[in-house]
């Protein structure tokens, strides 16, 4: 099976739509390497490049956008979220605008970059913002329906994209991105459900087909939309399995799991497990290394699956 | 009235203008017993200039694509825009009233999806010119020939961004740009130059690319040549205005105390008259 980051699929995927629609702009801040970076050279007047400074990369689209341009900016989600913060919150968030944020190199998966390049909290930023939407694609499949879904969306939205190539999961024959959706890939059972975000996917699917050796019965939902939350799929694994657990490759604190863990305590509480990053900074490293050391690996996924599954007893 | 070029006529005319702008700021502050009355009266011939004469705008037709587009990056000076926009005729001036209040259309600092013809939400300084740059690229890109102006404070140059967009500004070649800076001096804790010195502060723009014009930043004459000769520059042009932060009103004049702040009633009064003697 073909691999292929999700950054990638993304950035040719939206050049691949710009030969038809001439509706969207980019603005790059020199960190296109989305898949973007021949973006320019077949549309040297749609695209716009501000270097090395992200605080005006933004400004610069807000401005874009506020003549009625549908405008899609690219650089690494550290800098989207955090140099740049102020600038997404006020200046695009605030008046509502229509551009569309490519925040990628986003957690563990960045491997030896290290803490300064690996994004752990940008979900949590994002989602604090009013008027924000937020998605996070697992594969390139559906990376490449979210470029679609992005051109015809209308306000602030963030895109997070991975580095490192993925295997495909979803079907691209059939898969239908729809912003606030997600999508059940596995069902084993009734014990627990898990609610995935983003490229970890692959990791509960192994997880499950473990769990299901040791009889206990997983499902696993797909939800590349971090906000708004599929708020109806949540409720019902509340019910229907009575244990919910998130993955996501990002901190534990404000990511996935305290969107899902704000639904469920607040209206259908069960015991809940937050698969992410402990609290702590990236560093440089394979990242299968970085996810066994936050408990992020096939394996740590089981156990911490077993032992919520117990507490449903 | 034709906006390439002026007379004597219309800057009496402008001049008359700039009085019922000051005296909106004032009773707008005094009203909601908070706002910038220091950084709004220093940017009044500015802002009356192109409001009144230079700028291409409808009030019928606030959403105008084709029209002129201003960001007060210094957005805290908001009643001074406030005013120039109802005085314009973009909205009732009996709104003026309101502002700062629960509801209303006018906000501490400008809200663009609240109020008709404001072009830009502003507030936290030091973005207006990168927005600005946007606009302009925008513009160019759509073959549009409207022009893009922005004001910002000199204080508010201190942030960093401010020379990011600059940078961008002249290396994109945007002629239908022009900054406007209201050198006023002063920021809420003191004289700029005493909190982080911005001089040499032409040469600093000229560094950055940009052609520079320097006037007196309260003589209508000046302000008007000024924002005529930058439409024909062929690169982004700034006009470094010289004003008098709280200009008009003694006891607000060069006063730091006066940068965020409310008249009472008796100052109130007293900063009607010296408005209105100043005028003679």
């Amino acid at each position: 099976m073909a691999l292929m980051a999700t950054r990638m699929a993304f950035g040719h995927e939206l050049i691949e739509i710009a030969k038809t629609r001439e509706d969207f702009v980019v603005c790059n801040a020199d960190t296109k390497t989305c898949g973007l970076e021949k973006f320019g050279t077949y549309f040297p007047e749609r695209e716009f490049s501000f270097g090395i400074a992200e605080q005006n990369l933004v400004g610069g689209s807000a401005g874009l956008a506020s003549c009625g341009n549908k405008v899609f900016l690219a650089t690494f989600a550290v800098f989207a979220s955090m140099r740049a913060c102020e600038q997404v919150r006020t200046f695009i968030c605030y008046p509502n605008l229509n551009v569309t944020i490519i925040g990628t190199h986003a957690g563990l998966q960045v491997g030896g970059d290290g803490a300064t390049h690996a994004a752990i909290e940008d979900v949590s930023i994002m989602r604090a913002f009013p008027n924000m939407t937020v998605i996070q694609p697992s594969d390139a499949v559906s990376a490449r329906a979210a470029a679609h879904a992005a051109v015809d969306f209308k306000g602030p939205l963030y895109i997070r994209l991975h580095r490192n190539p993925v295997a495909d999961i979803h079907n691209p024959d059939t898969y239908q991105f729809e912003i606030g959706k997600s999508y059940p890939i596995l069902d084993y059972g009734k014990d627990l459900t898990m609610f995935v975000s983003g490229i970890l996917l692959k990791k509960a699917m192994d997880a499950a087909e473990l769990l299901r050796e040791r009889g206990v019965g997983v499902r696993v939902v797909d939800m590349p939309t971090i906000k708004p939350l599929d708020r109806a799929a949540v409720l019902q694994a509340a019910g229907e399995t009575g244990a919910i657990m998130t993955i996501e490759d990002h901190t534990i604190y404000g990511g996935l799991g305290s969107a899902v863990a704000e639904v469920v305590c607040q209206e259908c509480p069960v015991p809940m497990a937050i698969v992410g990053i402990q609290d702590r900074f990236g560093e440089s490293g394979d990242p299968e290394l970085l996810y066994r050391d936050n408990g992020m690996d096939v394996d740590s996924i089981v156990s911490k699956a077993m032992a919520l599954a117990a507490r449903k007893h | 009235m034709n906006r390439n070029y002026f007379t004597g006529q219309d800057v009496r005319r402008l001049e008359e203008k700039t009085l019922d702008i000051r005296h909106d700021v004032l009773n707008m502050i005094y009203r909601a017993k908070a706002g910038h009355p220091g950084g709004s009266l220093s940017a009044a011939e500015i802002v009356t200039a192109l409001y009144f004469h230079v700028m291409n705008i409808d009030p019928n037709r606030p959403d105008d694509p084709d029209r002129d587009r201003f960001v007060l990056s210094k957005g805290h000076a908001c009643p001074v825009l406030y005013s120039a926009l109802a005085e314009r005729g973009f909205f009732d001036k009996k709104e003026l009233d309101t502002l700062r209040q629960y509801h209303s259309i006018l906000q501490g600092h400008p809200d663009m999806n609240k109020v008709p013809g404001l072009d830009m939400t502003t507030g936290s300084l030091g973005n207006g010119l990168s927005v600005a740059v946007g606009m302009a690229l925008s513009g160019r890109m759509k073959g549009q020939d409207y022009m893009t102006y922005v004001l910002l404070g000199d204080g508010e140059c201190q942030e960093g961004m401010v020379w990011e967009a600059a940078m961008a500004a002249s290396h994109h070649r945007l002629k239908n740009l022009i900054a406007i800076v209201d050198c006023n001096g002063v920021q809420i804790n003191g004289w700029v130059n005493d909190i982080l010195r911005v001089e040499p502060f032409a040469d600093k723009w000229r560094a950055f690319g940009w052609a520079v014009i320097e006037i007196d930043g309260h003589d209508m004459r000046q302000v008007l040549t000024a924002l005529h000769d930058a439409r024909t520059m062929r690169c982004p042009t700034v006009i470094l205005a010289r004003t008098v932060k709280g200009k008009g009103v003694s006891f607000m004049e060069d006063n730091s105390a006066w940068h965020g702040a409310a008249p009472n009633a008796e100052q109130l009064a007293q900063a009607m008259r010296e408005i209105e003697e100043g005028a003679d």
